[in-house]
């Protein structure tokens, strides 16, 4: 099959279903193929209405995807605000306060109204009901009710933001936070409201996986984006609860009076600090493991190759799921926490890291005899390998107990963290949307402008934040309006970086904004793909498919697989072994 | 500090012991070299593991690049050798790594018992010393070199956090409780105090030094009374030193611009509107006043958050610092 717009069925989807074979189960594609035979495409219906109370995933999905695209605008110019500020040692265009405001907006916003709903409610949610074969989530309205809610939180947690001009870093740790505002209750509270709105997601998610999927869609056939929605949802359902304790702790606290966590009625600060890493270390992982997802999908569809070692990435997304949950103390190691704790989550920690490590090297390994592309989509995969590799491997310097003794607080961690989350799952969900954008949308984007686009982002993204590295080991401290003059060389390095990732940024919305209007009708499957969102129509209609899809073989097999190749398996695996990883 | 692209992208540049490298900035304490070693063994072994991780993404994404539409790829499922390989070796290294900063890091958390006790208070927005034997208290923490310093460690406001780069400690300052840093330092010199933990407005400017002596330098100090006796200077001159040394300067300036505190220049004898709408002529009783009790009489423009000094300050040292302020100019 070439890359054209025909004969996308996943394998055996059409030839004679083998398991529970349907009583003259049409083709899939056949309806596929007839886009608005029966109905139109989920986009026909018009109206403000028609979108704000759809129960349909993927409008759902899309409402997502503009709301948390606007909120990026939002964070990312604070950002270059922050920036152009650190040119001068000394300050320049904004006061202290100002600057304090402008990062904890920066933070808050980034992390809580984009990042960590950023892959499961937009792709996710257009994506996991058609990838399993299924018409809908499990429960629509829930869905519905879950971007209604995501509004009314981020409504909130800004009001409570900009209202009482918080600045107290997007980690509100106490006692700074109660001293200063009174916000910190109603900011925790926007916090909380959000975080019902990932577990809408969540639960939501667990269930259309479990009952939901298509005949013959067992586990070990879904694409490895569901597996890691799935890992993903589980963290949200489970992790939002903390929130609510810390809520009511501090709202506890304020009312009554009791010391819990205001060391002037003899609370303890530091308590804190572990509510709230016990709910944001999870949440970690929420932002980066859809990420993963995407980057399976994107490196064996562009390579059309099957993904190597699926169990392996797929069990390590429920391995990280789980150990997430016990490593949130590695905030903390200079906090005051005792030595015995910090020793137990330095170790966990350190644990989290092989199951990455494998991930990394199997889609390394997917890579060898392939038939690799050089497609947007693709070119951001290998970006994301590159960037995420040193996110990944810089996390082993802060998981060390006496490295991260120096390093924790400087803005080692801020590359760190930026590396892993926008070099991470931002540019794992920029390959993304370019993969599904043409399926989402019907037009095509212009692949010269996308590589561009991509190369400027990289190159920005790099001078950016890899200098902040620098900055770190040195000592520089985050948060600091002022600073010393020897850093102002790195500075300047890192300030010019995100002029260039912004131009980059620009150039890939213009683009696709003008794919909507002038864009060239996209096909139903336009990269070769083998998961089920390819065998339906571009645009999917409201239904998802004109019939039941059935599902007889895995999610990655291109019919370029040369399956003759396995009387050679030994000769391969030797060199496997040389060309793979060690 | 790099300031060359060169020079950045070589490693560990040769240079003398201790001088700051690509990397890391200079090393002046016991637990610097430790922590160094350790840095530069995860460096070198994330390198490593970059340039093969990548290097193999390269080589594939070249030598397997779709030459035409149906280019045939291989069936690999996965492999099992291989597979455990990259899981076991990967793990085995995590463990050295971890029991290493293990090590290192009960080896910076236990002070030695002949350590030099010294007292440390973290306030919005500076520092203060206590040296309990001595009877010294001062802004600037001065140390013999050679000996290991224990400081016990607690904030007045908020969290604050201790950090020296050149020591490679850092340590969470608390309200309520007590925390404890140690450091022997091996080089004698001057290095940077930072506070690493936000801690507000004047966050950046939380700023104070370590002064590593002599064994000699360290008694002459202690013996001047930390060096803020007032000994041979003239009251302005002494007031200066408390200016800078006691927090003023993070707060006040003495250049006209107004900081989180009104600027000093030029203010005796002016008449400040104050917040409430009364106002108020800048004397010697204003500023004792304002100094010991700050909350009194706030400026207008200005909010109530400068701690008091009650206690803090001898009389001999409130009269110089009167005396340094009139020497600012008075106003017309």
């Amino acid at each position: 099959m070439s890359a054209s717009d025909n004969g996308a069925a996943p394998r055996g989807a059409g030839e004679g279903a083998p398991r529970g074979g349907r009583d003259q189960e049409p083709d899939p594609v056949a309806g596929a193929d007839a886009p608005g035979a029966t109905e139109g495409s989920y986009l026909s219906h018009r109206g403000v209405l028609s979108w704000i109370f759809t129960k349909d995933h993927k409008r759902i999905g899309l409402m997502y995807l503009v709301a948390v695209l606007g909120f990026f605008f939002v964070g990312g110019v604070l950002a270059l605000a922050v920036l152009l500020e650190l040119l001068s040692s000394a300050g320049r265009f904004f006061s202290s306060d100002t600057y304090n405001k402008l990062f904890t907006l920066h933070g808050a916003v980034m992390i809580f109204l984009f990042i960590i709903p950023l892959v499961p409610a937009t792709l996710g949610n257009f994506f996991l009901p058609l990838m399993i074969g299924a018409k809908d989530v499990a429960f629509p309205k829930m869905n519905l009710a879950s971007f209604h809610i995501y509004v009314v939180g981020a409504a909130i947690l800004l009001y409570s933001i900009i209202a009482s001009a918080m600045d107290t870093g997007w980690t509100f740790y106490t006692p700074y936070s109660t001293q200063t505002s009174t916000a910190v209750i109603s900011a925790t509270f926007g916090v909380f409201i959000l975080g019902f709105s990932s577990v809408f997601t969540g639960l939501n998610f667990i269930v259309t996986v479990h009952k939901m999927r298509a005949p013959g869609m067992t586990w070990n056939r879904m694409p490895l984006f569901v597996w890691a929605i799935y890992a993903t949802a589980v963290i949200q359902v489970l992790a939002t609860p903390i929130l609510a304790i810390t809520l009511l702790l501090l709202i506890f606290e304020r009312l009554f009076e009791v010391g819990i966590f205001n060391p002037a009625m003899g609370g303890d600060p530091v308590l804190y600090q572990h509510f709230f890493w016990f709910y944001s270390h999870p949440a970690v992982y929420i932002m980066i493991l859809p990420g993963f997802g995407i980057i399976s999908e994107l490196i064996t569809t562009h390579s059309r190759k099957r993904i190597f070692g699926y169990g392996a990435i797929a069990l390590s997304s429920v391995a990280i799921a789980v150990i997430s949950f016990l490593v949130w103390g590695h905030h903390m190691f200079v906090s005051g926490q005792s030595e015995l704790a910090a020793m137990v989550f330095s170790f966990l920690t350190f644990a989290v890291a092989v199951p990455t490590a494998i991930k990394v090297f199997s889609w390394v390994a997917t890579l060898y005899r392939g038939s690799i592309a050089f497609t947007t989509p693709m070119l951001y995969a290998l970006a994301f390998l590159f960037l995420f590799t040193i996110g990944g491997l810089t996390g082993l310097f802060l998981g060390t107990l006496s490295v991260d003794v120096h390093l924790t607080d400087t803005y080692f961690v801020v590359a760190h963290f930026h590396y892993v989350m926008m070099g991470g799952t931002f540019i794992a969900f920029l390959g993304g949307l370019h993969h599904w954008w043409p399926k989402m949308t019907g037009k095509s984007y212009s692949e010269k402008w996308g590589k561009i686009a991509c190369a400027l982002v990289f190159i920005g993204f790099n001078v950016t934040f890899f200098s902040q590295f620098l900055l770190g080991t040195h000592g520089m401290p985050r948060r600091y309006h002022h600073y010393l003059p020897r850093f102002q060389t790195l500075h300047v390095l890192s300030t010019v970086g995100s002029q260039i990732l912004a131009l980059g940024l620009v150039i890939i919305l213009v683009y696709l904004l003008h794919s909507l209007f002038r864009g060239a009708r996209a096909g139903v499957n336009p990269w070769g793909g083998k998961s089920l969102e390819w065998a339906t129509a571009t645009p999917p209609g409201t239904h998802n498919f004109a019939s039941q899809p059935t599902v007889s073989a895995g999610p990655y097999e291109f019919e370029e697989i040369d399956e003759r190749e396995g009387e050679e398996k030994d000769e391969e695996k030797d060199e496997a072994e040389k060309g793979g990883e060690r | 500090m790099p300031t060359s692209l060169s020079q950045m992208l070589t490693l560990a540049a040769a240079a003398p012991e201790g001088a700051a490298t690509t990397w890391m900035p200079e090393q002046a304490s016991t637990a610097a070299e430790r922590t160094d070693t350790l840095f530069y063994f995860l460096l070198y072994l994330s390198i490593f593991f970059f340039v093969l991780v990548i290097g193999a993404t390269i080589l594939f994404a070249v030598k397997y690049r779709r030459r035409h539409a149906r280019q045939r790829t291989s069936p690999i499922e996965g492999n099992r050798k291989l597979e455990v390989a990259w899981a076991v070796i990967p793990a085995l290294l995590l463990v050295v790594i971890f029991a290493w900063g293990f090590r290192d890091f009960i080896h910076l958390s236990v002070p030695p018992g002949d350590a030099l006790d010294i007292r440390v208070t973290g306030q919005k927005w500076f520092w203060s010393f206590d040296y309990p034997k001595e009877g010294i208290s001062a802004n600037e923490l001065a140390v013999p070199v050679g000996r290991p310093v224990k400081l016990t460690m607690s904030s007045t406001d908020v969290i604050h956090s201790f950090f020296v780069p050149a020591f490679r400690i850092k340590r969470d300052v608390v309200p309520n409780r007590y925390t404890v840093v140690w450091f022997e330092a091996t080089e004698t010199g001057t290095y940077d105090v930072l506070c690493a933990e936000y801690c507000g407005t004047s966050h950046s400017r939380m700023l104070a030094k370590v002064k590593v002596l002599s064994e000699n330098d360290y008694q002459a100090w202690v013996d001047s009374g930390g060096g803020l006796s007032g000994k041979g200077m003239s009251s302005v001159e002494f007031g200066k030193l408390l200016f800078q040394s006691k927090g003023c300067a993070t707060c006040h300036s003495v250049d006209g611009s107004a900081r989180t505190g009104p600027t000093l220049k030029g203010k005796y004898g002016a008449l400040e509107a104050l917040v409430g709408g009364q106002s108020a002529k800048v004397d010697d009783n204003y500023l004792r006043e304002s100094i010991v009790d700050p909350a009194a009489k706030v400026v207008q423009g200005f909010e109530p958050v400068m701690p008091t000094y009650a206690g803090k300050l001898k009389d001999k040292q409130l009269n110089a610092l009167i005396d340094y302020i009139k020497s600012l100019g008075t106003s017309k």
